[in-house]
């Protein structure tokens, strides 16, 4: 009998604790429960905000960021009296690199907390899992990190680039002759939708600037993984003979052991460079870069950006650390999704100021023609059409201090294409949530002949 | 080489001013123009413009930064200056430029008194083969004594010759080539043997053909030879850290039949000790932060046996002989234990920096560099399985660990303290995991759910090594490793883990009991 106590106790003891998080998180939400539509938001009382990111587990080194500057920003709207008469209190939630408990997290959010909007998301696949639950349920989502397009939804506003504002851009510098000529490239990522959709659309783009499948060599790696040894030493072989280049999607800590292997293996950016699109400062900030000067990252913002919005938007984050004794301290960056979360977070603000209420509906209609001053010093503007955010693109190479030096840029920002046109069967939809389209993906308006609308794209 | 007199060295004063313009294209111009006066002076600059190092002064001249010393110097004699005129505006490089000066630089760095700066300067030229290397590669050769250098110049030489317009230089360029056959030759002995629309090949004369092809199919093959090496190398790195994850594992569960859920987290209190040790010494004793991972050997060990002999006593032992119950608890403990390092530092990774003596790598062969890292861990872990080995075969207490294994009852009944056996035998698994956990620290993230990642792993080697014998971890480790590593390229990192995990499961229906079975009489 004492025995199975014991057991039991142990057992009951390690539950509670795991249950325990720290004071600063929410308290976990109960198990999902067959939900009514969500009751419309009060008028009284404090506005929530749901911030969704990963604070532990293999996302946790790039999302924990996103929550601390999404918490700075609605401070700072705080600051200045909060919005409609209302201060707005942000619900952090972690969902742990775990993507169906980030849709477990989202219903709660929405159903449970009754926030107005959430800032959330990171991979695509998370954005995939609480997608249905945005749909299904009226939400509203801010999504701020580079995607792999082929999406646009009713309920989502993306502030993160789409593939022709990074990844084409990306591959076309590295084509030319300031970037290196590369003949042969590497598509390297880790194992999930986002680099397998943005490999493909690389793929049919190389097609059509002539490289022969021969010369494109793609590699995934499970989330988590470490040993890059194997997957370093062939690309080194691939690339003897022509001049190649890597395109990396690796998400996540794997970043760490796969660019330290490179700094061991000797792979120098004058022969084989590497460009990222999910690595900025803050994966950079706990490996030693000397090695690594040179490689690349494309993005729409980084943090070395010589402007005065920058400086102001840097400084702000210096002293938001240093109040909050952040872990990291005056070690902590700045990058392109924390950017981006700041100009979403401060879009819906002035949605919601405009609307004057905080009434997803009509938030919705207002975003749209929300224009946001940006710390890289552009305009932004949200496409009312496709939901997603104009955006300059920005192409570095690392430094040794782990930050970037800007080598190429687009004089102003571009519109995203949600559906890619090399995919062939993306190439006929259009995202125009406006009328006659009406829909995310569709190859006809809803109301309305193809033939008399001029298509949106 | 003359040198232009020291008073009046204006072209290079010029152009060395001109690496610190403020466009590109004038910085590639003036590298250009370096590159024409062939004067090694410009050898400081140029390498401090590779090095982020070159500085542009407000009177247009350029500056080196000196990183260490923090002093601002002359670009071409090095004298340091006193009062610069700041503000020093940093010259902004990119691989652009750098792909054009370090060609420059090694063409320059050709004529160095310091043999290993010339050996550094031709592989850097046999890199770039361009026919304005021919000329100087040629006279380099002529002259150089030292044999080491010889033999990579020859090298870049030869890749320059391939293209040559006269026979018995592509001739001699290719008995070159297929003596070293060195994969850099690859595209240029491609592009000769290519068969054009019509049939026939780039390289018309058939006896320089002939030597092509046979040079091309050595190259080849030393490829498939150096991957082949290569992916058991790396197999031996992976196995060495399979076996530091299941020695311990094997040892406990081969005496006390404990399933412990638990051991990846032992591996993982072992990288947070080292960390605790890297942040002591980073606060404390600075001067000797290079050694911290020499302290935290110790001190991980210590702390994950005390961990694991603290488990044993409060829980395990009282569900010896209940499988299931023992693998509820444990696993409840993991999660515990999880949580409590969650709370203490935090739920993200944590950053543990290799020491210089670990960083970088050897190049063994060519497109073949072992991290000094991976060569560590390797040792390291022999040292302790014969640690291990001898603790097991030489010791009183090993021979007490070897008694109780075979037969408990009867070990007990000859005075064996059976009960303290088990207490240090699961401290020692728990060390030996924890020891682990120091050389994961090198290699890869360390954050609360590292050890998670690992047990699958760790139970993987015990079952197909079979419990309880150091020769069935060590065997089965290795074994796995390699397999992995050998797969790994054609089939990719996730399939190569399915083929090893339904490998296992097909070895296990032929044979339960493992690789190597225990022997004696063991208990029900």
């Amino acid at each position: 009998m004492r025995k199975h106590l014991v057991g039991l106790f142990m057992a009951g003891g390690a539950l509670a604790l795991s249950a325990c998080q720290k004071p600063e998180e929410a308290k976990p939400g109960a198990a999902a429960t067959p939900a009514p539509a969500a009751a419309p938001a009060d008028d009284k009382g404090p506005i929530k905000v749901g911030i969704l990111h990963s604070l532990s587990g293999t996302m946790a080194i790039s999302e924990t960021s996103l929550k601390d500057v999404a918490l700075m920003t609605i401070e700072e709207i705080n600051e200045k009296g909060g919005l409609l008469g209302r201060k707005l209190e942000p619900v952090v939630v972690d969902p742990a690199s775990d993507w169906p408990l980030f849709a477990q997290k989202a219903r709660d959010l929405i159903q449970k907390d009754k926030v107005a909007v959430t800032f959330g998301c990171w991979t695509s696949v998370s954005r995939k899992s609480v997608l249905p639950v945005y749909e299904e349920l009226n939400g509203l989502l801010f999504y701020p990190v580079q995607y792999e397009g082929e999406e646009s939804s009713w309920n989502v506003f993306y502030t993160g680039a789409a593939p022709n504002q990074q990844a084409i851009p990306a591959v076309e510098y590295l084509m030319g002759k300031k970037g290196g000529s590369a003949k042969r490239w590497v598509l390297l990522g880790s194992d999930y939708v986002y680099p397998r959709t943005t490999n493909k659309i690389l793929r049919y783009f190389l097609h059509e600037k002539g490289v022969a499948d021969e010369d494109i060599m793609e590699k995934y790696t499970p989330f988590g993984h470490s040993d890059y040894q194997t997957i370093v030493a062939d690309i080194k072989k691939f690339a003897t003979g022509k001049r190649t280049a890597v395109v990396s999607t690796i998400n996540g800590d794997s970043n760490v052991p796969f660019y330290k292997e490179l700094a061991n293996q000797g792979l120098k950016a004058t022969d084989i460079p590497v460009v990222a699109f999910s690595v900025g400062e803050e994966e950079l900030r706990g490996i030693d870069t000397k090695p690594l000067v040179g490689h690349l990252a494309a993005w729409n913002y980084f943090m070395s950006m010589d402007t005065p919005e920058n400086k102001a938007f840097i400084d702000k984050w210096n002293a938001y650390v240093k109040k909050n004794n952040l872990p990291g301290g005056d070690k902590r960056v700045t990058n392109d999704p924390m950017e981006a979360t700041y100009v979403g977070i401060h879009m819906w603000a002035q949605a919601v100021m405009q609307a004057k209420t905080t009434n997803v509906d009509a938030v919705r209609q207002a975003v749209g023609f929300q224009h946001v001053k940006s710390p890289s010093g552009f305009d932004m503007q949200m496409d009312a059409k496709n939901h997603h955010l104009w955006k300059p693109v920005v192409i570095g190479e690392v430094k040794g201090d782990g930050q970037f030096r800007v080598v190429w840029k687009t004089e102003g920002p571009i519109r995203a294409q949600a559906w890619s046109p090399f995919i062939p069967d993306s190439a006929k939809k259009v995202a125009d949530w406006t009328y006659p389209w009406a829909c995310g993906n569709c190859t006809a308006p809803k109301y309305g002949a193809a033939g008399v609308v001029a298509a949106a794209q | 080489m003359v040198l232009s007199p020291a008073a009046h060295a204006g072209p290079l004063d010029d152009a060395v001013d001109g690496l610190a313009a403020s466009s590109e294209d004038a910085i590639i111009v003036n590298v250009g123009r370096l590159a024409a006066l062939d004067d090694p002076r410009a050898i400081p600059a140029l390498s401090a413009l590779c090095d982020d190092r070159l500085r542009a002064g407000t009177d247009g001249h350029a500056y080196i930064f000196d990183n260490k010393t923090r002093d601002v110097k002359h670009p071409i004699t090095g004298a340091v200056i006193g009062s610069p005129p700041r503000p020093l505006k940093e010259v902004e490089t990119s691989n652009d430029i750098r792909r054009v000066a370090l060609p420059v630089l090694a063409q320059l760095q050709l004529a160095s008194p310091n043999a290993a700066v010339r050996l550094a300067a031709a592989e850097e030229l046999s890199k770039t083969g361009s026919a304005e290397a021919a000329t100087l590669l040629h006279r380099a050769l002529s002259r150089e004594q030292n044999v080491g250098v010889r033999d990579v110049l020859s090298e870049a030489v030869a890749r320059v010759d391939l293209a040559s317009s006269s026979r018995d230089a592509r001739l001699a360029a290719l008995a070159i080539v297929e003596k070293t056959a060195s994969d850099a030759f690859l595209s240029e002995l491609q592009r000769m043997t290519a068969k054009g629309p019509n049939g026939t090949a780039v390289e018309t004369d058939p006896q320089v053909y002939a030597a092509a092809m046979s040079a091309l199919s050595a190259v080849k093959s030393r490829q498939r030879l150096i991957a082949f090496g290569g992916s058991l190398i790396h197999g031996l790195s992976l196995a060495s850290v399979l076996l530091f994850v299941a020695l311990g594992l094997a040892i406990t569960f081969g005496l006390l039949g404990v399933i412990n859920m638990a051991h990846g987290e032992m591996l993982m209190l072992g990288a947070y000790s080292t960390y605790t040790v890297q942040t002591l010494f980073h606060n404390y004793l600075p001067g000797a932060q290079q050694f911290y991972l020499l302290a935290a050997i110790p001190v991980a060990f210590l702390a994950t046996g005390g961990v694991g002999v603290v488990m044993e006593r409060s829980v395990i032992r009282h569900l010896y002989g209940r499988p299931l119950e023992t693998l509820l608890a444990t696993w409840g403990i993991s999660l515990l234990l999880i949580q409590t390092i969650r709370l203490i530092f935090g739920a993200q990774n944590v950053s543990v920096a290799n020491p210089d003596w670990l960083a970088g790598g050897t190049q063994i062969a060519q497109g073949l560099v072992l991290p000094w890292s991976r060569i560590a861990v390797v040792g390291f872990v022999i040292l302790v399985a014969a640690g291990v080995w001898f603790i097991l075969q030489r010791t009183r207490l090993g021979l007490q660990v070897r008694a109780v294994t075979q037969n408990r009852g009867m070990a007990a009944t000859l005075g064996v303290p059976t009960r303290r056996v088990d207490a240090l035998v699961f401290g020692l698994g728990s060390g030996i995991a924890g020891l682990g956990g120091v050389a994961l620290s090198q290699l890869g993230n360390v954050g609360p759910e590292m050890g998670q990642s690992y047990i699958i792993d760790a139970f993987m080697v015990v079952v197909l090594g079979g419990v309880g014998r150091l020769a069935g971890a060590v065997a089965a480790a290795l074994g796995l490793g390699v397999i992995n590593k050998l797969i790994e390229p054609a089939a990719g990192a996730v399939l190569g883990k399915i083929v090893v995990l339904v490998f296992i499961i097909l070895f296990i229906q032929r044979r339960p009991q493992g690789l190597f079975a225990q022997r004696g009489r063991v208990e029900a």
